[in-house]
C-alpha cells in the first residue's frame, strides 16, 4: 500500500484509519473533515491563496504529504534482519592502521573503555554513521557482511542504531505521560496507550525513587529521566543495534537496564568505565589515541569476580538507601 | 563552484554549524567563501574571516533580510566565482518566518535548534517546509529522547528532507553534514533560476514609511482581522 492507494478513498474511512493525516495537515495550518470527499479531491480543492498564505504550494504539500504517509506506511514494513555487524579497522590520531576485522553478532555485548578523549564516542558515532572510509577514522562498517544500502544512514523510520547518550535533560513543556505519548505517536505503535503505560511502569521499576505520570518532565530527577529513556528506548525502538554512551553514575538498576534493552536480541555496544558493566560484556574494545589498542574476552576469572563486584555494589547501594532515609553509618 | 543556502531562525546555531563545516573542508583543502546577510547587525563576518575564508556582509537595514538577499544573491554568486572559491554558503537569519531565500536546483539547508519548543516546526514557513536538508543543533542540552520526539515533529512539516542532529560547539555531527555538502550541484551562474517560494507581497503605506495610525492611513495591501 501507498499513497497512490489512499489519494482515491473517502475521507471519512481514511482519516478513521490513518489519523496522522489530519496531524499533518494541521501542522501546515489546514483543516480536514471526515466525508465523502476522497483525499485527491480534498488536495485538488483546496484555495491556492489560502496555501499562499500559510507558506506552501500545493504541488510541495501533495509531494510532502506523499512522503511523510509513505513514510508512515514504511513503519509497518518487516524490518530487514541484522545478523552481523562487522567493523573493518582504519587509523588511530597518528595514522597508524588498526589491523583489525571484528563481527560482532546479536546478543553480544560489547564494551568500549579508555581514557577521557581516546575516541569512543568517534567509534559510536562511525557504527551510527554506517562509515564508509568516510569519516576521520577511515573504519569501515559491513552488515551482513556487505556494505549496506546509504538508506541506513538517513531513515527515521528504520533506524539501524538506537542511543543512549550521557544527557537526560528535558526542556519541553509536557508530562512525563504526554512526553512518551508524543513519542509513540511519532513511532507509530499499535495501541499507544498500553504502550506509555508499560513504559512509564518500567522506568518506575527502575528508578529509586518512583514519579507519576503527570509528572513534568523538566522536573524528573537525574536517575528518573535516565530510567524512562531507558524504558521508552526497550519498548520503542525495533533498532537492532543500541549503543550507549555511559549510563553510569545515574541512580538507576544498571542490571535491570541491561536485561530490559537486551530483551530482543541486539547488538550492544557501550562505551564505560563502570567495572560492572564493563564485566558483563562479552568482549572489550581498548581504545587509545584514536585507535582500537586491544580486544579482551571476558575470562572465566573475571566472571567470578563479576559477581564479588556486585555484591560490594549492592553494599554501597544499601549504605546508600540509609543515607537517603536519615540513618547514621555507625555500623556498616 | 558549489553553491548553498544556509538559512534558519535567529540564533539557532546557523554560524557555528557552518564553521564546523568549513573546518571539515579546510581539511579537504577546499577554497571557500561565505555570504552573511543579517538585519541589522552581526559580527559573523568575524568568526568566518577569522577562519581564513572570503566573506561578505549585507545588511539589510529597513528592508526584509530575505527580499534583500534575492536582489543581491546572483552578484554575490559572481564574486565567489571570481575569486575560485569551490564552495559558496550563504548564511541568512530567517526573521519573518513566512520568507525564505531557498532557491529552486540549489541545495538548501535549515538550522533549526531543540531548545526553540515543540511547535516551532510548525510556525516557520519555506525556509523550513521546502529545505533539503534540515540540521538540527543544540542536541547536547536535551535527552536522546527528546531529541527523537523535535525530529519527528520537524519530520512532520518536511519529510522528505534528510534531518541530522549536530553539536554546533563540538562538531559533532558536521563531518557527515560535510558529504553532503560535497554532493551540491556545481553552478555558473544563478540567472535563470528561481525562488522555491515567493516571497510575501508587503506593499501597504507602512511598507513605504508611514508611521501614523488610522485608517485614512492605510492604503495599498491591507488586510483586516476578524473581530
Ligand atoms: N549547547 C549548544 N550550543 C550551541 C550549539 N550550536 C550553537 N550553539 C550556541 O548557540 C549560540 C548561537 O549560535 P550561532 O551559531 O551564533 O547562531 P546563528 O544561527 O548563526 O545566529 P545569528 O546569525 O545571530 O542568527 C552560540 O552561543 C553558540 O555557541 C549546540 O549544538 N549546542
Ligand atoms: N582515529 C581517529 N582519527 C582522528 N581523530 C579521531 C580518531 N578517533 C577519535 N578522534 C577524534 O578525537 C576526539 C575525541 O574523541 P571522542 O570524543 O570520541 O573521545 P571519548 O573517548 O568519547 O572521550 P570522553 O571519555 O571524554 O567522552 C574527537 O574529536 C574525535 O573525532
Ligand atoms: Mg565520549
Ligand atoms: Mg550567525
Ligand atoms: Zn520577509
Ligand atoms: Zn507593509
Amino acid at each position: 500500500m501507498n499513497y497512490y492507494d489512499l489519494l482515491p478513498r473517502p475521507l471519512s474511512e481514511l482519516l478513521e484509519e490513518h489519523p496522522y493525516i489530519v496531524d499533518f495537515l494541521s501542522s501546515f495550518g489546514l483543516e480536514v473533515e471526515a466525508g465523502p470527499t476522497t483525499l485527491q479531491g480534498y488536495l485538488e480543492n483546496l484555495d491556492l491563496d489560502l496555501l499562499e498564505d500559510l507558506g506552501v504550494g500545493a504541488e510541495q504539500l501533495q509531494q510532502s504529504l506523499h512522503d511523510f504517509i509513505n513514510g508512515m506506511l514504511a513503519l509497518d514494513d518487516p524490518l530487514d534482519k541484522v545478523n552481523s555487524l562487522t567493523l573493518i579497522g582504519g587509523f588511530d590520531k597518528s595514522g597508524t592502521a588498526e589491523n583489525l576485522e571484528l563481527t560482532l553478532k546479536p546478543g553480544e555485548i560489547i564494551c568500549i573503555v579508555g581514557p577521557t578523549g581516546s575516541g569512543k564516542s568517534r567509534l559510536l558515532a562511525d557504527i551510527e554513521w554506517v562509515a564508509q572510509g568516510d569519516t576521520p577514522t577511515g573504519r569501515k562498517i559491513l552488515i551482513n557482511g556487505e556494505v549496506p544500502d546509504s538508506k541506513w544512514r538517513f531513515s527515521t523510520e528504520h533506524k539501524l542504531v538506537a542511543q543512549l547518550s550521557q544527557n537526560m535533560n528535558f526542556v519541553m513543556d509536557l508530562s512525563a505521560e504526554e512526553f512518551v505519548r508524543m513519542h509513540a505517536e511519532s513511532r507509530l505503535v499499535t495501541e499507544p496507550e498500553k504502550k506509555v503505560e508499560m513504559i512509564l511502569k518500567q522506568a518506575n521499576e527502575l528508578a529509586g525513587e518512583t514519579f507519576l505520570p503527570d509528572t513534568p518532565v523538566t522536573s524528573l530527577s537525574g536517575g528518573q529521566s535516565r530510567a524512562l529513556m531507558i524504558a521508552d528506548m526497550a519498548c520503542l525502538s525495533k533498532s537492532p543495534i543500541v549503543l550507549i554512551d555511559e549510563i553510569e553514575n545515574a541512580g538507576i538498576d544498571r542490571k535491570k537496564a541491561l536485561d530490559l534493552l537486551m530483551r530482543e536480541e541486539k547488538i550492544v555496544l557501550m562505551a564505560t568505565h563502570d567495572p560492572i558493566l564493563a564485566l558483563m560484556g562479552d568482549k572489550r574494545l581498548v581504545i587509545k589515541n584514536g585507535g582500537i589498542a586491544r580486544i579482551i574476552e571476558a575470562s572465566d576469572a573475571e566472571r567470578k569476580n563479576l559477581i564479588a563486584l556486585e555484591e560490594l555494589d549492592n553494599q554501597l547501594l544499601a549504605l546508600r538507601n540509609r543515607i537517603r532515609s536519615g540513618e547514621t553509618l555507625e555500623n556498616i | 563552484m558549489r553553491f548553498l543556502t544556509v538559512s534558519g531562525p535567529p540564533s539557532s546555531g546557523k554560524t557555528s554549524v557552518i564553521l564546523r563545516v568549513i573546518e571539515a573542508l579546510q581539511a579537504r583543502q577546499r577554497k571557500i567563501g561565505v555570504v552573511k546577510f543579517d538585519c541589522l547587525l552581526t559580527e559573523d563576518d568575524q568568526l568566518y574571516a577569522k577562519k581564513g575564508v572570503l566573506v561578505k556582509k549585507g545588511l539589510s537595514g529597513a528592508l526584509c533580510p530575505d527580499h534583500y538577499f534575492v536582489s543581491n544573491i546572483e552578484a554575490c554568486v559572481s564574486w565567489g566565482h571570481e575569486n575560485d572559491c569551490e564552495y559558496l554558503i550563504s548564511e541568512s537569519a530567517g526573521l519573518c518566518n513566512r520568507c525564505s531565500p531557498h532557491i529552486n536546483e540549489i541545495t538548501a539547508v535549515c538550522v533549526i535548534d531543540n531548545l526553540s519548543g515543540i511547535n516551532t516546526p510548525r510556525k516557520i514557513g519555506p525556509m523550513l517546509k521546502s529545505a533539503d536538508i534540515v540540521v538540527i543543533t543544540k542536541g547536547d542540552i536535551v535527552s536522546q529522547a527528546e531529541r527523537e520526539v523535535f525530529a519527528s515533529r520537524v519530520k512532520q512539516v518536511n519529510p522528505g528532507a534528510i534531518i541530522m542532529n549536530i553539536n554546533g560547539i563540538t562538531g559533532q555531527g558536521a563531518f557527515e553534514l560535510t558529504s553532503l555538502f560535497e554532493d551540491a550541484s556545481d553552478i555558473e551562474t544563478l540567472k535563470g533560476k528561481t525562488l522555491r517560494f515567493s516571497m510575501p507581497s508587503a506593499l501597504c503605506s507602512y511598507c513605504l514609511g508611514e508611521t501614523r495610525i488610522g485608517e485614512e492611513y492605510q492604503t495599498g495591501n491591507i488586510r483586516k482581522m476578524d473581530i
